[in-house]
């Protein structure tokens, strides 16, 4: 079966932790189109094992150089341009995150190889279904070199084990890196505010919140809440400071693919729509009728948000208890 | 691969910014029905790219402003039309342009756009040694955001993709910059040359001025075809490409939608709606 080399960058997270939605996404693809080899950076350790060896894979290529940590990105390219070399994958699967695409794309180099972004459907032929142009097109795109890099948006598969479980053996590699690799170094590192809710890209559910909230974050926290779900903000609600960029829908911001999203007070421009658009479910609430928003809304209330929201977050804890 | 410059300190800067025309997202997109290329005619400068101009401009003018030698110089590979992205970045307050045109260059992917960008900068690093490549985070058309570190890659240069933030040590020596990632911010430093993609977070774009309108019709575009950087038409465009696309369709339309206007119950419609769709 064809190998199809997967990368795990585990150089910040802390041993024992869970693999992200994410990653058991891209997991689920390699093992369900081939032979699935993780190259980690960072450390490993016996939950991760024990984790991989459910989505049937059995080798686990580890570096736990420093350079992998002390420079930006480019060593971690190296690092899979030789695994890919010493595996002979046909493929390599990788977030469709900033990080993912500067990877890929530095990979494609090495490697002579093709790259496709924003993946959201993959079939055994390697053939890649994108949307492009904000989501108003599909497109099906492959790679004509040998290799294939891909990097593939969360929520396109459901989670799934593979059907015989193996044990994930770890053989530790040094690679070279090229010089070129080591010039952008980080000089400080700064955790950015993590919330108790679910990652913006891989959540079931969207409350997004935008100007209408005039600062007041506070409605769209309580029905996120109410409904287990991630918290996102147009861009006017960002630069205003109500809420910190990382959470920013958008063209610039976070592409999200959500079961729901429930848009709040958000107008709806061509760029917010470019981040969310292709969500299955769109709920809408906007006190101007004409708010474009309403044009790919499922369901849309013309109303005060104050007022709708208060009660609907209500409305769910009372059928809920 | 070569160093474009190895650098002098208190000389001259000297910034390539890469800008791209690109369809006015303003109006609908289309793909064309047999090619799949993109539909150009209503296009504009990406506002993306604005980004990286008006990071050039500021920089320039932190180290030297305007009696220094320094340029800033807007770069662009498309068809003829593409050059209103380049006048428009003279308006702005780019100091020379350049224009990258020709048929071969067609249907070339983030990876053959990347080859003929990278062998363009090395043509006019032997004119001017180069310091800084700027991009935009993505173009607002192609959306992969593969060419800044492809080019980097290419040239072997420091590459600094998507910061927020970008300034310049006293010196001239040292480029220091900021990337916020998901779950942290990263402070950088490198050394110049580098090439440097800045987020839309990084400042605020000014506006070509009457001034601004004047001047740049005295300024220089100058432009350029493959053979005059003696570059093989078979490493661009389509057959430099290493990705195809298969088939392209517009999305299905999304069916229209309910839209109750709210007389007190909305909330709780909304609530019954979500179980409807077994969504609670
Ligand atoms: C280069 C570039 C990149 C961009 N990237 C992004 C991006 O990634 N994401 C993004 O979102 N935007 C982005 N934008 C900005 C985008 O163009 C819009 O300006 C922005 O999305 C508007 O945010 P908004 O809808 O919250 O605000 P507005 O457009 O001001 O809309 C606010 C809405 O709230 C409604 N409202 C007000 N009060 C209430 C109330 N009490 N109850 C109910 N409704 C109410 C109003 O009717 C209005 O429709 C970008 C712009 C540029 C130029």
């Amino acid at each position: 079966m064809a190998t199809i080399l997967l990368f795990l960058d585990r150089t910040g997270t802390a041993a024992g932790s869970p693999l992200s939605k994410v990653s058991e996404e891209l997991l689920t693809l390699a093992h369900t189109a081939g032979e699935p080899v993780v190259a980690l950076a960072g450390p490993s350790d016996d939950s991760l094992l024990e984790q991989l060896g459910r989505h049937g894979v059995s080798r686990v290529l580890v570096s736990e150089q420093p350079e992998l940590n002390d420079y930006l990105l480019a060593p971690k390219a190296d690092f899979l341009a030789h695994m890919v070399i010493s595996t002979g994958a046909c493929a390599v699967l990788l977030e469709n995150s900033a990080d993912g695409k500067d990877l890929a794309g530095r990979l494609g180099i090495a490697l002579s190889a093709g790259v496709i972004t924003d993946v959201v459907g993959l079939d055994s032929e390697l053939v890649a279904e994108k949307s492009v142009l904000a989501g108003e097109y599909n497109v099906r795109a492959r790679v004509t070199t040998a290799t294939a890099i891909l990097t593939v948006k969360a929520n396109i598969v459901d989670v799934v084990a593979a059907e015989t479980p193996v044990t994930a053996a770890v053989e530790t590699v040094e690679v070279p890196f090229d010089a070129a690799s080591q010039q952008v170094r980080i000089v400080q590192r700064s955790p950015r505010a993590v919330s108790g809710r679910p990652a913006l890209e891989d959540a079931r559910v969207v409350v997004a919140g935008g100007r209408g909230l005039d600062g007041d974050f506070g409605p769209v926290e309580q029905l996120a809440d109410a409904l287990g779900a991630a918290v996102g903000a147009s861009r006017a609600a960002t630069d205003a400071g109500w809420i910190d960029h990382a959470f920013q829908v958008g063209q610039t911001g976070k592409t999200v693919s959500p079961q729901l999203y429930i848009s709040v007070g958000i107008s709806g421009a061509i760029q917010q729509k470019a981040g969310m658009q292709t969500s299955k479910v769109i709920v809408a609430i906007n006190n101007d009728e004409d708010s474009p928003v309403f044009e790919i809304a499922d369901f849309g209330i013309v109303g005060d948000l104050f007022e709708v929201l208060p009660q609907a977050t209500a409305e769910i804890l009372r059928r809920r208890a | 691969m070569q160093r474009l410059k190895g650098h002098v300190a208190q000389s001259a800067l000297n910034i390539i910014v890469l800008i791209k025309h690109v369809p006015d997202a303003q109006f609908d997109r289309r793909l064309a029905e047999d090619s799949h290329r993109m539909d150009r005619s209503e296009s504009i400068l990406s506002e993306l790219d604005e980004y990286a101009l008006e990071a050039a401009l500021a920089l320039s003018e932190q180290h030297g402003g305007k009696n220094s030698e320094n340029t800033v110089t807007a770069v662009t590979v498309g068809p003829p039309a593409a050059v209103a992205a380049v006048k428009k970045a003279l308006q702005i307050g780019a100091t020379a342009g350049v224009h990258l045109s020709d048929e071969a260059l067609a249907g070339s992917d983030a990876a053959a756009t990347s080859a003929a960008i990278a062998v363009l900068i090395q043509h006019l690093g032997t004119q001017t040694p180069v310091d800084l490549v700027l991009t935009g985070m993505a173009s607002t058309d192609g959306e992969t955001s593969l060419v800044p570190a492809q080019l980097a890659a290419r040239l072997g240069l420091a590459q600094l993709t998507q910061v927020s933030a970008l300034s310049l040590s006293e010196d001239g020596a040292t480029l220091m910059a900021r990337r916020d990632g998901d779950t942290e911010t990263l402070e950088l430093q490198a050394s110049l040359p580098a090439v440097v993609s800045v987020t839309d977070q990084i400042n605020e774009p000014r506006y070509p001025n009457f001034k601004g309108i004047l001047a740049a019709k005295k300024k220089k575009v100058t432009t350029l075809t493959l053979a005059d950087l003696g570059l093989d038409p078979a490493l661009v465009g389509a057959s430099g490409s290493w990705t195809e696309v298969l088939d392209a369709a517009p999305r299905p339309a999304r069916a229209a939608g309910t839209i109750v206007s709210d007389t007190g119950d909305a909330g709780i419609q909304l609530v019954d709606f979500l179980a409807a769709q077994k969504l609670l």
